[in-house]
Parts: C-alpha cells; sequence; structure tokens
C-alpha cells in the first residue's frame, strides 16, 4: 500500500541521514604530526593533461619543502589529491569531501575556471583557505575572501596581448577566433577586444570553434578573406597547433598570437608554420634566475619531462601555501588566510604578491615561437608590466 | 483512498520530510550531518528524480531516448534564470530574499514551475516529429536534440556560456529533493496503475498490435514523452541550484544521458524500484571508489563501460527485471506481482 | 569566387573523411541493423595503430610514401582485428536480444574504447609523425596540400573498391544475403557468422584508413576524436541512406560540404548542432534516405 510505502521511504531516508552525522563541535587540530593539504585537478577526462601538470608541480614543490624540512618546526605536508574527471560538479564533490572528510587545512586547484567557481564556494563557506595556480576568470577570486590565485586574470593577459599586437607589431586590423567551449578562451577573447578596440584599433567579428575540432580551413578561409594584419588564437594548444599549420597552408602569413593556453606539449605539432607567432606566458623557460632553472632541472629529473608553464604554476601555488602555513604560525584556517594574503614569495612565474583582490601582481612575458630540431622554442620577446 | 485519508497522507509525508530537512540543515544537539554524505545524500535524490523519469520512457514505454540531459539542460536552465534574475522580486513578495529559507523555498515553486513547464514543450517539440520513427533513429534524434540544446546553451552567455551557471542562488535542499523525487515515483506509479499505463505498455510489448487495437500509440508516445522531459526539467531544476554545483553545458552531455540510462539498465528496465535502486547505488559508488581511483586513475569509468556491456550479455534485465518492490516480498508466498 | 571555391574543396576533404566512416556504418547496419556506436572509436584506435606503427618506422626523420602505406596497411589490419573482436564478444552474444539491447551493448563498446583509450595512451593528445612532406599547390586562387587531396582520392578509390568487392565477388553476394534475410541467407548455407564478422572487418578497415588519413593533414589524435566524428559520419550515413554505400559517400561529402558551409557564417559555432538538425529533418521528411530505398514493414 502506497502509505506503508512511503513510511518505509521516509524510513529509508532517517536512516541514511543519521548515518552521516557526526558531532558537531570539531576535535581541536593537532599540533604534531603531518600537515595534509588537499589538492583537487582533471586527471582524468579532457581536462587530464592540464591537471596532471598542475598536480605534477606541486608535488615536486610539497617534496622539496619536505626535505628541506618541513613547516612550523619540522611537521611535513601530505599531499592528497583528488581527481574531479573534468567535471565541475566532481570538483565540487571532491573538495567536500577533502574538506569535511579528510579535514585538509587548505587546498590548491584547479586549472579550468569553471571547475574552480563550482568548488570555491566550499572552501569558502568552510572558511578554508584555497589557491588556484592557473585559472584566469576574474570571478574566481571573487567568490570570497578565502580564494588566492597565483597567475595573471584574463582582463591582464588580454591587455598584454592587445598592446603588443598594436605596438610592437603594428597590427591595426586583427581577427580573433575563439573556443566556444572554453570560458578561458571566452574571456581572454573579450578582453583583448575591449583593449585593442580602446587603443583604436578594428577587431573583425570573433569566429568560433570547438574544443576538439580538427579542421579549421572553413572559418581560416573566411578570415582570410577579410585580410587582418594579425589573428589572435586565445585558445589550447591542441587546437592552436593545427589552426596555425592549416593557415599557413591556406598561405596566411601574418603573425599569429596567443596565451598561456599555447603552452603544452602537442604545440610541436604546428612545426615550421609556429614561425612568426607569439604568446604571452607566465614565465620563461629560458630565464636564466637559477631558481627557474632549478625548478625545470628538479622537475625533469622526477616526472621525465619538460615542465610547462601550468606545473610551474602548480609549483608557486604549493610553495607560496607552505610559505603561508609557516608564517602563520599554525593550521587555523582564518590564520593561514591571512597570511597568504600578506605572502611575497618569489616563484617560478615571478615575484608572487597579493594585491587587495587576491590576485597576483607580476608582469607576463611575450615570446616568439620558433620550431628547432623538432621541439618548440620559445624565445623571449619582451616583458610587459601590470601598470 | 478518499480525500480526506490522502490530504492526511500527503500532509504527513510533508511533515517528515521538513521534520528530515530541518535535521539536515541545522542538526540535532550536538550532531550534524557530514557534508560530504550530506552532499552525496542530495545527489542521490536528484538521480532518483532523473531515472525514474527516464524510466517512464524507457522502462514503461519501451522507447530508447538516450537525450534526457538535454531536457535536464533545458528545465535547469529556465528554472535558475528564473530565481537569478527574477528571484529577489518573487522573494520579496513575502517581504523576504531568495537566501533566507522562507524566501528561497517561495521562489523554488516558481522556478520549478518554469523548468518543468519548458522542459515540457521541448519535449512536445521532440516528441512530435521523432516519435514516429523506430528505435534506434529515436534514440539517435534524442542524442542529436540533447547536443543541439548544448550547442545553443553554450552560445547564450547571459546564462553564463562555457563557464557555467555560476550565478545560480542555492535554494536547493534535502526538503525540495525527496519531495519531488518521491512525487516523480508516485506520478509514475499511478500512470503504470491507469489506463494510459496500459495503453504504454500495450506499445511497448507490440507497437503494430497496439495500434491495431485502437490505442493512438502517436499521442501516447508523446503524452509519456512531455511527462518525463517535464520531470527531468525538476531535476534539472534542483541540481542547477544545489550548493556549489551549477550547471554546466559541457556536462550536460551524451555521457550524463548514459550515465541515466545505466542507471536504470543496471535496476531494471521498467521497474520503478530499479530506477530507485539503479540511481542509489550508482551515484554512491564512484565516490566510494575514491581510493581505488587514486591508484588507477581512469580504471573507473572503464569499469562502468564493462559494467553495462557484461550486464547486457549476461543479464540484460539488470538486477530487478521489471518486479517492484512488494511488501509480498516479506511474505513467504510465492506469488510476486509485476506492473504490467 | 577564390573563397567559395576554397571552401568547396575544403568541405570535399573533409566529407571525404566522413564518407569513409560512413561507409563502415552503413554496412553494419544494412547486414546487422544495428547502429555500431563503437564505429567511430575503431577509427580512433586506426589512426593510433598508425601512431604506433608510424613511430616504430620512424618516419618522422624519413617520411616516405612507401612508409606511408604500410603504416596504412598495418592499420587496416588491426583496425579489422579489433572490429572482428568486438562483433565476436560484445555483439553477438546480444544478437538474439532485444534491438535496445544490442544498442546499449553498442554504447557501452563505445565508451570502454574511449575511457580505455584515455588509460592506456594516455589522456594528452599526440602528435602524428610526418608521413608525407606536405606541399600546397596553388590552383586558380585555390590552396590545396596534397594530403587533402590524397584524402579525396584514396576516398574514391576505396568507394569503387568496396562496391566492387559487394557487387562483384562472393563475399559481397553473401554480404547481400545476410542484410535482406539473415536467416534465411542462414538456410541457404552462407556461413552468417563469418559474413558478419567480415563485414566488421571490411568497415573497421576502412575507417582506419579514415583515421590515418586525417592524421595526415591534423596531426593531433587523441582517444577522444572518434566520438563526434563517428556521430556526425552517422548522421551521414543516415542522409545518403542507411545501406547503400554511394548514398554512404554522397551522405559524407554533403554533410561535409554542408559543415564547411556553416563554419563560413556567422553561425559557426553551431557546426556541431548542424548535423543533427540535418539529421532530424531528414528523418522526418525522408526517413529512408537520399539513396536509399523505403522498406514497409510487413505485419
Amino acid at each position: 500500500m502506497k502509505i506503508r510505502g512511503l513510511i518505509l521511504g521516509i524510513c529509508a531516508l532517517s536512516v541514511a541521514v543519521s548515518t552521516g552525522c557526526e558531532r558537531r563541535t570539531a576535535a581541536p587540530q593537532s599540533t604534531t604530526g603531518e600537515i595534509v593539504v588537499g589538492m583537487y585537478g582533471s586527471l582524468t577526462g579532457d581536462g587530464a593533461s592540464f591537471g596532471q601538470s598542475s598536480v605534477e608541480g606541486a608535488q615536486l614543490a610539497v617534496e622539496e619543502i619536505n626535505t628541506a624540512g618541513g613547516v612550523l618546526g619540522g611537521r611535513k605536508i601530505r599531499l592528497l589529491v583528488e581527481d574531479d574527471q573534468s567535471r565541475p560538479e566532481e570538483a565540487s564533490s571532491a573538495v567536500t569531501k577533502l574538506i569535511t572528510q579528510d579535514k585538509v587545512v587548505a587546498v590548491l586547484g584547479e586549472v579550468a575556471s569553471r571547475r574552480t567557481l563550482a568548488a570555491a564556494p566550499v572552501a569558502q563557506k568552510y572558511q578554508i583557505p584555497l589557491i588556484t595556480p592557473a585559472s584566469t576568470n576574474e570571478r574566481v577570486t571573487q567568490v570570497g575572501d578565502y580564494i588566492f590565485r597565483v597567475c595573471f586574470i584574463d582582463p591582464f593577459q588580454g591587455e598584454v596581448l592587445a598592446k603588443f599586437a598594436y605596438n610592437d607589431l603594428k597590427a591595426r586590423k586583427v581577427a580573433v577566433l575563439k573556443d566556444i567551449q572554453q570560458d578561458y578562451s571566452v574571456g581572454l577573447t573579450d578582453s583583448i577586444q575591449k583593449t585593442f578596440t580602446g587603443l583604436g584599433g578594428k577587431v573583425l567579428d570573433p569566429v568560433s570553434y570547438s574544443s576538439g575540432d580538427a579542421d579549421f580551413r572553413a572559418i581560416l578561409t573566411q578570415v582570410r578573406a577579410q585580410k587582418p594584419d594579425a589573428i589572435f588564437v586565445p585558445g589550447y594548444y591542441s587546437e592552436a597547433a593545427i589552426i596555425v599549420r592549416q593557415a599557413r597552408e591556406l598561405g596566411m602569413t601574418m603573425p599569429i598570437l596567443g596565451g598561456d593556453g599555447w603552452v603544452g606539449d602537442a604545440l610541436k605539432n604546428g612545426r615550421e608554420a609556429l614561425k612568426n607567432t607569439f604568446i604571452s606566458n607566465h614565465y620563461s623557460g629560458e630565464n636564466p634566475d637559477p631558481l627557474v632553472q632549478n625548478f625545470r632541472k628538479a622537475y625533469r629529473a622526477k616526472f621525465n619531462r619538460d615542465p610547462d608553464s601550468i606545473a610551474a604554476l602548480g609549483y608557486d601555488a604549493a610553495k607560496v601555501m607552505g610559505d603561508s602555513i609557516n608564517r602563520a604560525g599554525t593550521t587555523e584556517g582564518p590564520k593561514v588566510r591571512d597570511a597568504i594574503a600578506s605572502a611575497n614569495v618569489k616563484g617560478v612565474t615571478g615575484q608572487l604578491r597579493m594585491d587587495p583582490s587576491r590576485n597576483v601582481v607580476k608582469p607576463a612575458v611575450i615570446e616568439e615561437l620558433q620550431f628547432v630540431n623538432g621541439d618548440v622554442k620559445y624565445v623571449y620577446k619582451t616583458t610587459i608590466n601590470p601598470n | 483512498m478518499s480525500l480526506g485519508r490522502k490530504l492526511a497522507v500527503i500532509a504527513v509525508t510533508v511533515a517528515g520530510l521538513l521534520a528530515l530537512n530541518y535535521v539536515f540543515e541545522y542538526g540535532v544537539g550536538d550532531f550534524q550531518i557530514n557534508p560530504y554524505y550530506a552532499r552525496i545524500i542530495n545527489l542521490i535524490g536528484i538521480n532518483i528524480t532523473l531515472a525514474v523519469s527516464l524510466n517512464l520512457i524507457n522502462g514503461l514505454t519501451g522507447q530508447f531516448s538516450i537525450g534526457h540531459a538535454g531536457f535536464m539542460a533545458v528545465g535547469g536552465y529556465t528554472a535558475t534564470y528564473l530565481t537569478v534574475y527574477h528571484g529577489r522580486q518573487i522573494a520579496a513578495l513575502a517581504g523576504s530574499t531568495p537566501t533566507d529559507p522562507l524566501g528561497g523555498s517561495l521562489v523554488m515553486v516558481p522556478s520549478l514551475l518554469a523548468g518543468a513547464a519548458a522542459a515540457a514543450l521541448a519535449g512536445l517539440l521532440v516528441g512530435i516529429p521523432s516519435l514516429r520513427l523506430k528505435g534506434d533513429y529515436l534514440a539517435i534524434v534524442t542524442l542529436g536534440f540533447s547536443e543541439i540544446i548544448r550547442v545553443i546553451i553554450l552560445n547564450i552567455p547571459a546564462v553564463g556560456g562555457a563557464t557555467g551557471f555560476t550565478d545560480a542562488i542555492p535554494i536547493t535542499n534535502f526538503f525540495w529533493i525527496f519531495s519531488m523525487a518521491i512525487l516523480t515515483i508516485v506520478i509514475t506509479r499511478n500512470i503504470a496503475l491507469s489506463t494510459f499505463g496500459r495503453a504504454l505498455f500495450a506499445i511497448r510489448s507490440d507497437e503494430i498490435a497496439a495500434e491495431a487495437m485502437g490505442i493512438n500509440t502517436t499521442s501516447n508516445k508523446v503524452m509519456a514523452f512531455v511527462i518525463s522531459a517535464s520531470l527531468a526539467g525538476v531535476a534539472g531544476g534542483l541540481s542547477g541550484q544545489l550548493f556549489a554545483n551549477p550547471l554546466n553545458p559541457q556536462n550536460l552531455n551524451f555521457v550524463k544521458s548514459i550515465e541515466v540510462i545505466v542507471m536504470i539498465v543496471l535496476g531494471g528496465i521498467g521497474s520503478i524500484t530499479g530506477a530507485v535502486l539503479g540511481a542509489t547505488i550508482l551515484t554512491i559508488l564512484p565516490e566510494a571508489l575514491r581510493t581505488f581511483d587514486q591508484q588507477f586513475p581512469g580504471l573507473r569509468m572503464v569499469i562502468y563501460a564493462l559494467l553495462l556491456i557484461l550486464l547486457m550479455i549476461f543479464r540484460p534485465q539488470g538486477l530487478l527485471g521489471r518486479r517492484e518492490f512488494t511488501w509480498s516480498w516479506l511474505r513467504p508466498s510465492k506469488r510476486r506481482p509485476v506492473l504490467g | 569566387m577564390d573563397t567559395f571555391l576554397q571552401q568547396f574543396i575544403n568541405g570535399l576533404s573533409l566529407g571525404a573523411i566522413y564518407a569513409l566512416i560512413a561507409l563502415g556504418y552503413t554496412m553494419v547496419y544494412g547486414v546487422l541493423r544495428l547502429i555500431n556506436f563503437a564505429h567511430g572509436d575503431v577509427y580512433m584506435l586506426g589512426a593510433f595503430a598508425g601512431y604506433y606503427l608510424a613511430n616504430s618506422l620512424n618516419l618522422d626523420a624519413n617520411p616516405s610514401v612507401l612508409g606511408a602505406v604500410i603504416v596504412t596497411i598495418g592499420a587496416m589490419a588491426i583496425a579489422a582485428a579489433i572490429g572482428v573482436v568486438i562483433e565476436r564478444f560484445a555483439y553477438r552474444p546480444v544478437r538474439h536480444h532485444s534491438r535496445l539491447t544490442s544498442l546499449i551493448t553498442a554504447i557501452g563498446v563505445s565508451l570502454l574504447l574511449e575511457y580505455g583509450g584515455q588509460v592506456v595512451f594516455g589522456a594528452t593528445p599526440r602528435f602524428f609523425p610526418q608521413m608525407i612532406s606536405s606541399q600546397t599547390y596553388l590552383l586558380g586562387g585555390v590552396q590545396i596540400t596534397n594530403q587533402s587531396l590524397m584524402i579525396i582520392v584514396v576516398a574514391v578509390v576505396m568507394m569503387f573498391g568496396l562496391e566492387f568487392i559487394v557487387h562483384r565477388t562472393k563475399i559481397g553476394k553473401a554480404m547481400r544475403a545476410v542484410s535482406f534475410n539473415l536467416p534465411v541467407a542462414r538456410l541457404m548455407g552462407i556461413n552468417t557468422d563469418f559474413v558478419i564478422a567480415f563485414t566488421f572487418a571490411l568497415g573497421s578497415a576502412l575507417a582506419a584508413v579514415a583515421g590515418v588519413l586525417v592524421a595526415l593533414s591534423i596531426p593531433r589524435i587523441d582517444p577522444l576524436m572518434g566520438l563526434m566524428t563517428g556521430l556526425k559520419a552517422f548522421v551521414a550515413a543516415v542522409l545518403g541512406g542507411i545501406g547503400s554505400i554511394p548514398g554512404a559517400m554522397l551522405g559524407g561529402m554533403l554533410i561535409g560540404l554542408m559543415e564547411t558551409w556553416i563554419s563560413a557564417t556567422a553561425y559557426s559555432t553551431y557546426r556541431d548542432a548542424m548535423a543533427f538538425a540535418v539529421l532530424i529533418l531528414i528523418l522526418l521528411f525522408r526517413p529512408a534516405g537520399i539513396l536509399g530505398t523505403s522498406v514497409t514493414e510487413k505485419v
């Protein structure tokens, strides 16, 4: 009978609810033993290659911190990593678990802004500081005062690219190819458009493609007909490599510019077509500073490949976290948060100092790409400082 | 059951859910539910609504729809849009704001109604042309439709586009999720026991014979489609307005539709209890396998796929087949009633 | 006019890829009435097989036409084997079950290949070595690469080859018989299991050719590349008339041209959605497809 069915259902629910109960008054955090820092990232799914890079960078940093003696008087940090399968709702579940079940003292992650935006409210609610290594969407740090980032934001990167194209390449009419599936690309496109038009240039109507596309000849042909001085491709490396190649095959020789999303192994695909392309980046691997070179050496030794800028950012995020825990003198959320806000750490990707909006204030570099000996060579061109 | 009794039942259920909701949100004495478990329980509730509503089409009517994520998206985005852009005005009618429990519940009603209506409309638009088609083709059309929806949403900045609908106000709570889940179960069960349900079973058994018997197969199928779609829309509205769970077009795709299908296939296509069971198991399983995941990243989805294949080969009727849970299971009798 | 011609060539070369994959779909559907969802993933596996072969032959350092041919044939063989294995272990056990069950199994296989591919190959996209040095020809304002030309030529050659097999060989006759009426074909003494396996092998081999060709001009391969392409190729098969081989070619070319045309307008982001819109329209107004034959169902 329905009534009995309903009663049974309610009983089942009650049982379910009560099994999850725990004491409200939390046990005080221990002051000895290891410190658990959580990290969530895409280890599987379409965000996997960036996710893996960011995790590897963080793992390297944690290892170095522990070898150097740990934090808070010898306590080691344990990095607990959860996969979010490249899905925003999984990101939230992962962070909820890390904070409420594993009782981490801080969270690192994620790369894609849309996943960070989904998970950040959880960290904010439970007052656990979160540092994202590479989410560039402005709104991420607007979620709350416990959310920080160690990378520049889209508006800044767009400005950098637009200024370079206008001032250095003397472009006056540009085309933009944006990846409609990636919020990173859409955000960067908007900011490029705004800055370039503000400088007096003309931006043709942006043309869209989707991540995973492999044939861009149709849209490139349309762009070719409009004869731009330069083309912006603020997307990710897989598509960028092919776009550049197909553009050159169609006889388009104008400069092509991209953002930090271009940095990935598969950019090699672009081959000789990479001539006359430029990107804005967080750091330059060519930077002779020993901090950068040591990082590259250590990363290559541990993971058998060169670090990309996402790995560098993961490394920096972990370093800032470790430094902040140390300076806070405790693992309590609010104190660590304050320590991060006043951080001033020399990172691989620049001097990491938080501005009042909890974004780092640091310059971006412009690099020219070349294809040399079967690999991509990033040649440092210029640095653009935030004003 | 007399009207008085029905009302009493509803009142008791609602009271029970409200009480549980209170415990859920605020705890009892020194005890409170762990937020991680709370989240899982909420997700189970939403998945139950999705699975049971899909079962109406795939199970009871025997059609093959793999576009459920599309209806979830349409309903979810419409519901969330209403709350985000008009929620404050609605809540103000009661002198409250959406973030306040009273105001939130007040906003939830029109929000879910809007979501259900939009999704029902979508179901109508998809159903009328395509339900003339046979099995395989209907599957592809529903898939195509959900892809089209996804691409359209990607191109609408007002609802977030690729970033997802992060502006959503979290008004979903335990009460709404489970009251909608119970409502879905009740609706489906009532349909199964009605003349409409008989018609659907006839269509499932042999469509041509049913048509020959005078059943208007197309209009019955469309009706089932519309109801199923609107319930999926409700699930979408609940999902998108859950705390830290924004709607995202990337994830309201083919894979999501398949996940719901696996739920009902596991439980047994055609069984409502099966759908509930499948939804519960497949929401808990990925979370329970997290440690496994850490050691063997990526293997989880592979196991999912294998599970699907092996189920189809060795036990296509799933766990319960078409049987339902009834009280006779607890009695040592041999007759097990079946719904059609 | 330049742009129009350029887009036309772009469309043809894209369409040729869809056509090659669509051929596989159409053949399997014709014989088994099964939409082989996993076909797009066989295309992906063909590309990966070619990748490993090409790397082991070290073609990146010495591109050569002979090397490319060896790699293609190797990929075809591997894909054919995979197709046969899938049929034997996943589809044959459910052949006597309902269509729904077979469809779900096909989806399961597709997911298995995709996620399994991610585990085995890693999720990071790989780049295919360059097997033939790229050259661009300028013909009357239109830039065309030797790879695009090759894709179109190879696809057409394959189609003629397939037509030959289906209409002028004994096994082809057996395939046609099985697609007409499987139980009766068996009664006539045809080894239906073998014929079905052969059909899968043939379709998979063609998909592998598509995979290798695509990898030539768009060298990025990853485990999820088969999903969207496969779906669009299926739409192409339905458009042309499922079960008809010239139909698959025609459908493929049309979808390729339409997709290119849409990309050239302001609605380029709706490109993927367009393929499905076409599908819905076709199924509404001419479910048999352009070159297909209407089948009345006897009760």
